[in-house]
């Protein structure tokens, strides 16, 4: 009985800390800018058919993903410099398409490079599976919170440590003002699609051992990490952790529980409660509109 | 002044222009236009991708060597991406403006069953690619498939169950048209073979880990095996799972999964596995007195050698489906729908890469059950059962 419970948690918990990392990258960049990047998901893909390509190559596993990093931060500015930025006047439900057209653009050139087939990423560790209380984890899954836990953990560190993090949360709070100060706040949004780009991609990477990768696994991952981000309150760092974690974990025990008919139902239903209640999701900014 | 003494030039050159437009299309003969409706990209891209490649390698090929009855194929393709809706949409447009003289396809049985209605009205031959069962029975008189259909392939896995003495299974399902139609398949032909299905399980054909449903199936009392019926990459996810949760009973796939693909995607995993499938997974493993070997051997090697990848049984499909397509128009002699219809319907003993079509009236696919194999994976490789 426990062990069954624990075998839906760990399930839940893998595939929450992915949907976690995706909603840190939609936080970042909202919080830089109020937009909402629909190609989050993309840049995803991008880090785990990078990797699987690279090491088809026969290039090292720890090499393969850093150069896979580096690609998407590269994608992530030039999604930056070549969408976002020519568009800077524009407002910001202008700039949310523009993502979306960015999204379309980045998975049809996937499709083209690497094909519409799905590929296997071997795991990181050689044993593929470890037994705790009667339940099984992959040890993908270790991987996976690990590294989720020390993002997350460099990302508090980065904004309330560094003056680039300040800069950042300086430009989220006021644009105008933080542009006064003396903050390139073009350079702060850059540097924000970059660092989303490379959660992104961590995530994508640390994920395709689980889940398998293709050219299109970005827009259902891109879009429940968006469910999360909004469940944990869009903007709030500890909201998209929790709301990950939420979401996966819900959709495990629904499947396990009550009928896997119901998995992607009640993950809606939830963020219909949650919204409706509180509508600035858990951890969302208490601010009342200024008139 | 000038264009007054031109003018009688003008004219002539003119005429001269209208007469060579009018003879030129006229020598060539008219092309017989075939139409294709495959999901050639999202997450049936499995099955599209090498259906469409087949159909435009044999288009070429048959077309090299003189056409059909004289004349050249012309292929007229759209990619509906697996979605429903898209496949109307393209149907209506391969009917009205490309007025195409048979369809090919869908790919799925969702985009199939959508184009479906408006291929009735139209009175056009179509031949679609997809498994379920409801695509051919009720028979309409304009649709035919050349896979097997779903009932037969629960029909093979369930026999062979009970050959081992299995009573009760835990069935997991993909939510897809292909697996909820299989999984209604297994239901209602599991009594006959003594088999009660304990566990009912599904999953959504995005999902990316299924461990949650098959610790329930796991924890159900009574089960003896698992059948999973599904295709893309849902069930090499759920085989993954299944080793790495370590559930030592017999593991059994559909047809929807007949491809190298799998195997590279599940790995080690996949050991011990069985499926039923067609010839073309292992034509090396057929005897040689076996029919098919000859057509086979010779798809495989000519698909392999065009697009360098490894060939799947849904290419066959395709092949199967052009080719039953051919023979009709050339019993037909003509392009007339409901002539090719009829010859359609008239066809028998035709050895495809699938199986042996014998179709008639009653029935628009032709094949038996045992055009399946039933397949083991031993070592990474498929191996023939019986």
């Amino acid at each position: 009985m426990f062990a069954e419970f624990l075998q839906y948690l760990f399930s839940g918990v893998t595939i929450g800390a992915t949907y976690a990392l995706v909603a840190l990258g939609f936080t970042l960049v909202y919080n830089a800018s109020h937009v909402i990047n629909f190609a989050q998901g993309e840049f995803l893909m991008i880090g785990g058919m990078s990797t699987v390509s690279l090491l088809a190559m026969g290039v090292p596993l720890p090499l393969a993903i850093a150069m896979a990093v580096a690609l998407a931060a590269v994608l992530g500015v030039a999604l930056h410099k070549l969408a976002i930025a020519p568009a800077r006047k524009a407002d910001v439900i202008t700039l949310i398409i523009i993502t979306i057209g960015a999204s379309i653009f980045l998975r049809g050139l996937a499709q083209i490079i690497w094909g519409k087939e799905f590929h296997a990423m071997p795991s990181f560790s050689a044993t593929e599976s470890v037994n705790v209380l009667g339940a099984v984890m992959y040890t993908q899954s270790l991987w996976v919170l690990a590294v989720a836990g020390v993002l997350v953990l460099l990302l508090a560190l980065f904004f309330t440590r560094t003056l680039m993090g300040k800069a950042i949360l300086a430009t989220s709070m006021n644009p105008g003002a933080a542009r006064l100060m003396g903050i390139r706040t073009q350079f702060v949004l850059m540097l924000a699609f970059m660092l989303a780009a490379v959660l992104g991609a961590m995530a994508g990477i640390m994920v395709a051992p689980v889940t398998l990768t293709a050219y299109d696994i970005g827009i259902m991952l891109g879009l429940k990490g968006f469910v999360a981000a909004a469940i944990g309150g869009m903007g709030s760092g500890v909201g998209a952790v929790v709301g990950g974690l939420l979401l996966g974990i819900a959709e495990a025990m629904t499947a396990g529980y009550i009928s896997s008919d119901y998995k992607d139902a009640v993950a809606f239903l939830l963020i219909l409660l949650i919204l409706f209640f509180m509508p600035r999701g858990l951890f969302g900014a208490r601010v009342a509109e200024r008139v | 002044m000038v264009t007054k003494n031109r003018s009688p030039y003008r004219a002539v050159l003119l005429i001269l222009v209208l007469i060579c437009g009018m003879v030129a299309p006229a020598m060539a003969a008219e092309p017989i236009r075939i139409g294709a409706l495959v999901s050639a990209t999202g997450p049936a891209s499995f099955l599209g991708d090498p259906e469409l490649k087949t159909l435009e390698m044999y288009v070429e090929r048959i077309n090299a060597s003189g056409g059909v009855i004289g004349r050249p194929l012309r292929l007229f393709h759209y990619d509906d991406g697996g979605n429903a809706n898209e496949a109307r949409n393209f149907a209506n447009r391969l009917l009205r403006s490309d007025r195409v003289d048979l369809i090919i396809g869908g790919s799925t049985t969702g985009t199939t069953m959508a184009a479906v209605p408006l291929v009735e009205r139209a009175g056009r031959p179509m031949i679609s690619m997809a498994g379920a069962l409801v695509i051919t029975e009720p028979v309409r008189p304009w649709i035919f498939k050349t896979p097997q259909s779903d009932r037969m392939a629960a029909e093979r896995v369930l026999a062979d169950m009970q050959s081992r003495g299995i009573t009760g299974i835990g069935l997991i399902s993909g939510t897809d048209g292909f697996g909820r139609s299989g999984r209604e398949q297994t239901l209602a032909v599991a009594a006959d073979f003594g088999i009660q299905v304990l566990a009912d399980q599904t999953y959504g054909p995005q999902d990316t880990d299924m461990t949650a449903q098959l610790t329930r199936i796991r924890n159900t009392p009574g089960v003896q095996a698992v059948f999973n019926f599904g295709f893309g990459q849902g069930p090499a996810i759920v085989t993954r799972n299944y080793a790495h949760l370590g559930i030592e009973l017999p593991f059994y796939q559909s047809h929807g999964v007949a491809s190298d693909r799998f195997l590279d995607l599940a790995g080690s995993a996949a050991e011990g596995v069985r499926l039923p499938a067609s010839a073309l997974l292992v034509p090396d493993a057929l005897p040689d007195d076996d029919p098919q070997k000859q057509v086979v051997q010779d798809y495989k090697a000519a698909y392999e050698a065009r697009w360098n990848l490894s060939v799947s049984t849904f290419g066959g499909y395709a092949y199967d489906a052009l080719m039953l397509a051919v023979a009709a128009i050339e019993a037909a002699g003509t392009t007339e729908p409901e002539a090719v219809r009829s010859a359609l319907e008239q066809i028998q003993g035709h050895v495809g890469v699938t199986g042996i079509f014998n179709m008639s009236p009653d029935d628009h696919n032709g094949l038996a059950p045992e055009s399946f194999r039933l397949l083991e994976v031993r070592d990474g490789q498929w191996v023939l059962v019986d």
